[in-house]
């Protein structure tokens, strides 16, 4: 479209699986009649000689050759006018008054739920919600929006605590999720991969408001924790223009966590410091942590006799685009304090240096092919020296900057799971918002 | 009679859309430069590579040019004004 802006005549490429969300930006961008020709789903592995037929066939959207909706595409005269293409896109406040059970309908069917039953948002609920933060209802909270081709939208306090009574929170929990949804960070990514959000929840906001980094903390076994994890995905899907399949949400498979899993650190039961204090944080302060991520997570307990070769073997597991979250019981995190990693960036360290791949295993990724490579073609290390590396080299999976290691849970087994999770600088105060 | 409640609309606000015109078309692209846009998505050099096999073959009067952009997802305004400085149209691909 830029190109378009800049005159010169383009055809975009897509595949068909995607030919509702290609249109649906084209729209949004104010372009919808901008030419778009399609192939086949999909061309990630597929030979030249399969492609070649792709570009002598036919467009399965558009049922006409390819090439000749290409060619036409440039230089078939332009008899599609503008009317109607500018519009207002303002949303209503408050929507008509109607019954409970087909505002519930209502509430489905436009796809502003995650397909349980809301709380639905009336005035009184949303005034009682809003006694949660010092700050005016119609103050501009942020802007999200589902991946970075679509536009930004914009929201209020007031539109958070709508969704944050939807998630039946209470009042005391909005400053979290405000902290939330001021951080950019979608917990509805449109990406392929399937995301969800992943939030950890530091400092005293934890206590005061009765969230549980103990037994069960990542599943729905405390009343702060489930609907604050909820609210996460409710606000981020209806405040940033939806999460609709095959529009604004395009995970091949979806996520289970993307109900809700936000949690609290368990930093009275830490040998170590805090998530946020380790990243330059006073220990006062109360903050949530936003990490992308979500959907790759492994589980082991120990660290046993052979505790090397499995988080050895763990490391070579997870997608070598994102570095994991590695969550520890607090019996694994003494554990590993006994056997001398009396820092978690001791223990960072070692699984950097210990997380290593052939560079063939490590390049045949879709998205180290898609992302990364570019950055390795750009002289970026250590992508350029891993492009280097040959074949059956081990390289270094992830950096240690990349990885994040949190104490969770309430010492009933010494368990831990690997989270994809990328925090990318994430990390909200929960303070500000109060 | 049920009762009738009064909810909020739990959406976010929209920007406004302004329409955009596209730029004119070519009368035919033989003679032309025609660029064919790479966009760095996992197996798109491959097919772009066909793509200008094809061209070869079928419509050898067109000049057809393979560029990249710097990194995926990013705009490049040099590669733009590349294809402005000296390009008749782009073929992009493979979009997601």
């Amino acid at each position: 479209m830029a190109l378009e802006a800049g005159g010169v005549p383009t055809v975009a490429v897509h595949t068909d699986v995607f030919a509702r969300l290609a249109r649906s930006v084209a729209r949004v961008n104010g372009m919808p009649t901008t030419r778009q020709a399609f192939v086949p789903q999909p061309v990630v592995g597929r030979s030249p000689g399969d492609l070649r037929g792709y570009i002598e066939g036919v467009d399965p959207v558009n049922g006409r050759p390819f090439m000749q909706e290409v060619i036409e595409g440039l230089t078939r005269p332009l008899d599609d006018d503008l009317t109607g293409v500018s519009f207002d896109r303002s949303t209503p406040r408050l929507l008509e008054p109607d019954t409970e059970d087909n505002l519930q309908r209502i509430f489905v069917e436009s796809n502003w739920t995650d397909f349980l039953p809301v709380v639905l948002p009336t005035e009184e609920r949303v005034e009682a919600m809003l006694a949660g933060t010092s700050h005016a209802p119609d103050e501009v909270v942020g802007r999200l929006r589902p991946t970075v081709y679509r536009e930004f939208w914009e929201f209020t306090v007031e539109k958070v605590a709508v969704n944050a009574v939807m998630a039946g929170a209470r009042p005391e929990y909005l400053p979290v999720i405000l902290a939330m949804a001021a951080s950019g960070v979608t917990a509805r990514s449109s990406s392929t991969t399937s995301f969800s959000g992943v939030a950890l929840v530091n400092g005293p906001i934890r206590n005061e408001i009765g969230m549980s980094a103990g037994i069960g903390a990542m599943g729905p076994y405390n009343h702060a924790n489930a609907t604050i994890g909820r609210a996460y995905g409710l606000l981020s899907q209806n405040l940033q223009g939806g999460s609709v399949p095959g529009e604004t949400y395009m995970g091949s498979q979806g996520n289970p966590l993307s109900y809700s899993f936000a949690f609290p650190e368990n930093e009275e039961e830490s040998p170590w410091e805090p998530f946020h204090v380790q990243h330059g944080f006073d220990a006062a302060t109360s903050t949530v942590s936003l990490f992308l991520g979500g959907w790759y997570t492994l589980f082991g307990n120990g660290p046993r006799e052979t505790w090397q070769e499995r988080f050895r073997h763990a490391l070579e597991a997870c997608d070598p685009f994102i570095a994991p979250i590695v969550v520890l019981d607090p019996l694994v995190a003494r554990g590993f304090v006994e056997r001398g990693f009396d820092t978690k960036q001791k223990l960072i360290d070692w699984l950097a240096e210990n997380g290593r791949l052939p560079a063939r295993e490590y390049w045949d990724n879709i998205w180290m092919q898609t992302l990364a490579r570019p950055w390795g073609l750009s002289g970026i290390e250590p992508f350029a020296s891993h492009l280097k590396a040959d074949p059956d080299e081990l390289v270094q999976i992830f950096q240690p900057k990349d990885i994040s290691v949190i104490v969770v849970g309430g010492g009933t087994q010494p368990t831990w799971k690997m989270v994809a999770g990328s925090l990318r600088g994430n990390i909200v105060s929960v303070d500000d918002w109060r | 009679m049920p009762e009738l409640l009064t909810v909020h609309d739990p959406r976010g606000y929209p920007p406004q859309v302004t329409g955009k015109p596209l730029a004119p078309r070519l009368e035919g692209l033989e003679g032309k430069h025609v660029y064919l846009v790479d966009c760095l998505f996992d197996n798109s050099e491959a097919f772009m590579d066909q793509l200008q096999g094809w061209f070869t073959e079928h419509l050898p009067a067109v000049d057809t040019r393979i560029i990249r952009p710097r990194e995926s997802w990013v705009d490049d305004p040099d590669m733009r004004a590349a294809i402005e400085a000296d390009g008749d149209a782009a073929i992009l691909g493979v979009g997601l």
